[in-house]
């Protein structure tokens, strides 16, 4: 398939099940809850390294929060309830508690309950008052700006992780600059987050490595400098590759936010750059979801 | 179907116990059959078919007309449907509801909705004493006033209402939420001596005045006032505060009843008391935006 003279391969991008909470930081502004959300959701690219991978999803009106004030969606994704309760404890405590005049909600119902404020809530020495309102329990923390405002637990749903495509271009200026074009775009769509810094991965990994230790190692079908020595994918005027990975609430949302990303990287058009678009896959053994290119592109 | 209509026939002579007619009791039966049913009067046996004039088939949406101050337990333990009654009704109403709607258009008697579990039941004109009394969910909503020990506990019980919703549209007797362990009581009118008296925890909203001291020996929860009341010096001034929590009450008010008026600020001057005892609940007052 060739869009705008770009070339589609005929492949597809493997996905894995995973665990996903949302969770709402507020704050007096926009940029406080902002500063809570990227501290939560900093050191969150992998899971391989970070135990989890979180991103914010969107910012929230005023009349889309609990109490008002303005806030982002966060969502996180982990490869169990168990991990994600650990890494959710851990985040709060450090990085949404700590922010000024932050509050947090739970931002999804349906799924496994974990605990949200309700361990945070013994920072309160005693003094931390629960309240109930339209049967969801929040937690009231005395702290140094006045309180910390949190619902004692969040749901835990599943979800899908490692949706992915790779933009190979003829630079790597412009395989960034076709990149940025598809996060931008990308963000637009609901229930998904794209892990890595500023949403692209430069590093794309295989399964294995040479050294016994690493689980996993660079991919270096796609490395361009190694293009003499290894079987390579690339072409002869391939000179960078970047690569999106996108989490997702459902299927239905990875898939959505990957037409939307290819679809901003085919508008650019062979004429700035871009060679072909080409997708991350095991083979097809060892994810749950396929996400083939032609067909989101159909 | 139309719904199963009970007209009374004529006034009653004495106390009447309804609590064979909810909508669960009734499924399944024929108009004969519930017509056979016997309904207790103190120790006498009454037949339904003696004190009512029965119409419609549909046992899910009851109505009963004329009603009488003497009608007891209306939707006693009811577990569904709908109960509309026109006119006046006893004691007990809705007493252990798990579910459904009771929709009075005159007053009800005292004891309503204690130990109830679930459901709705509205109350268009005033409500004895004692209502809300060890309720565990759901919704009561009284337009007129309503009695002493509102969502207070019983003699001789620990705990007053222990969670859901009590919204009063006027004012309150005396001992609003006694002992009161957890949930929401509302009250857009004045509240009576002793408001909040011995309270455990939960949140009792009054928007009218407090007569005497409110919240003695008060162990955690909070009592937002409007008016500033006489205040025991056994609360401590906490200073002013933007409490944001305040806005998921509103809202979660709001949910209930979009129309229910609240006070106009987050910012509140907290008392914490009473110190009496524990001290760990609090009084909040508006403060002004400037203070």
């Amino acid at each position: 398939m060739i869009i705008n003279g770009i070339e589609i391969e005929n492949t597809f991008a493997e996905a894995f099940g995973m665990k996903a909470t949302r969770l709402i930081i507020t704050a007096a502004t926009l940029k406080w809850a902002h500063h809570a959300a990227h501290a939560m959701t900093g050191f969150a690219t992998s899971v391989i390294g970070c135990g989890c991978e979180a991103g914010i999803e969107r910012e929230l009106a005023i009349e889309e929060t609990p109490d008002g004030r303005p806030g982002v969606a966060v969502l996180l994704f982990a490869v169990s309830s168990k991990e994600m309760a650990k890494q959710v404890e851990r985040r709060v405590g450090q990085c949404v508690l700590t922010a000024p005049t932050s509050a947090l909600f739970a931002g999804i119902d349906g799924g496994k309950p974990i605990n949200l404020g309700k361990n945070i809530r013994f920072f309160g020495d005693g003094y931390q008052i629960s309240k109930v309102f339209g049967g969801r329990r929040y937690w009231r923390v005395p702290v140094m700006d006045g309180e910390f405002i949190t619902e004692e637990s969040t749901s835990v749903v599943d979800a899908v992780g490692g949706g992915n495509f790779l933009i190979l271009a003829k630079s790597q200026i412009q395989a960034l600059h076709a990149a940025e074009a598809a996060i931008e775009a990308m963000r637009t769509v609901r229930g998904v987050i794209m892990p890595f810094p500023g949403g692209i991965v430069r590093s794309g990994s295989k399964v294995g490595s040479k050294y016994k230790a690493l689980m996993a190692s660079t991919n270096d079908a796609f490395c361009p400098t190694l293009k003499g020595l290894v079987d390579s994918q690339l072409l002869p005027t391939t000179e960078a590759v970047m690569e999106i990975v996108i989490d997702g609430l459902t299927e239905q949302d990875v898939a959505r936010a990957m037409q939307v990303g290819l679809t901003a990287v085919c508008a650019l058009g062979a004429e700035a750059g871009i060679e072909r678009i080409s997708a991350g896959n095991y083979g097809g053994k060892l994810g749950q979801y396929r996400f083939d290119l032609w067909e989101i592109l159909k | 179907m139309n719904a199963l209509t009970f007209t009374l026939k004529t006034p009653l002579a004495g106390d009447v116990d309804l609590s064979p007619l909810t909508p669960s009791r009734l499924a399944g039966l024929e108009v004969p059959e519930i017509a056979a049913l016997m309904l207790r009067s103190g120790r006498a046996q009454i037949q339904v078919a003696s004190l009512f004039q029965i119409e419609g088939s549909d046992p899910s949406r009851i109505i009963i007309k004329q009603s009488s101050r003497l009608l007891h337990r209306i939707g006693q333990e009811m577990e569904s449907g709908q109960v509309v009654v026109e006119g006046d009704v006893g004691d007990f109403l809705g007493n252990g509801m798990r579910d459904g709607l009771i929709h009075i258009t005159g007053n009800a008697g005292d004891y309503a909705a204690n130990g109830m579990l679930g459901g709705r039941v509205t109350v268009n004109g005033n409500i004895g004493a004692f209502a809300g009394s060890g309720m565990h969910d759901g919704i009561v909503q009284v337009h007129g006033n309503a009695g002493d020990f509102t969502a207070a506990a019983l003699p001789g019980d620990l705990d007053g209402l222990n969670g859901g919703t009590v919204l009063i549209g006027g004012n309150t007797g005396d001992r609003l939420a006694d002992r009161m362990r957890r949930g929401l009581v509302y009250v857009k009118g004045n509240a009576g001596a002793g408001c909040a008296s011995r309270m455990r925890a939960g949140t009792v909203i009054v928007l009218g005045a407090c007569q005497g001291a409110p919240g003695q020996l008060m162990q955690r929860g909070t009592l937002l006032l409007a008016e500033m009341p006489q205040l025991s010096p056994t609360f401590n001034d906490c200073g002013i505060h933007h409490l944001h929590f305040l806005t998921l009450l509103q809202r979660s008010l709001a949910k209930i009843d979009s129309s229910l008026p609240f006070i106009s600020t987050t910012r509140v001057r907290r008392y914490a008391g009473d110190l009496g005892t524990t001290g760990k609940g609090e009084i909040l007052v508006p403060a002004s935006e400037t203070t």
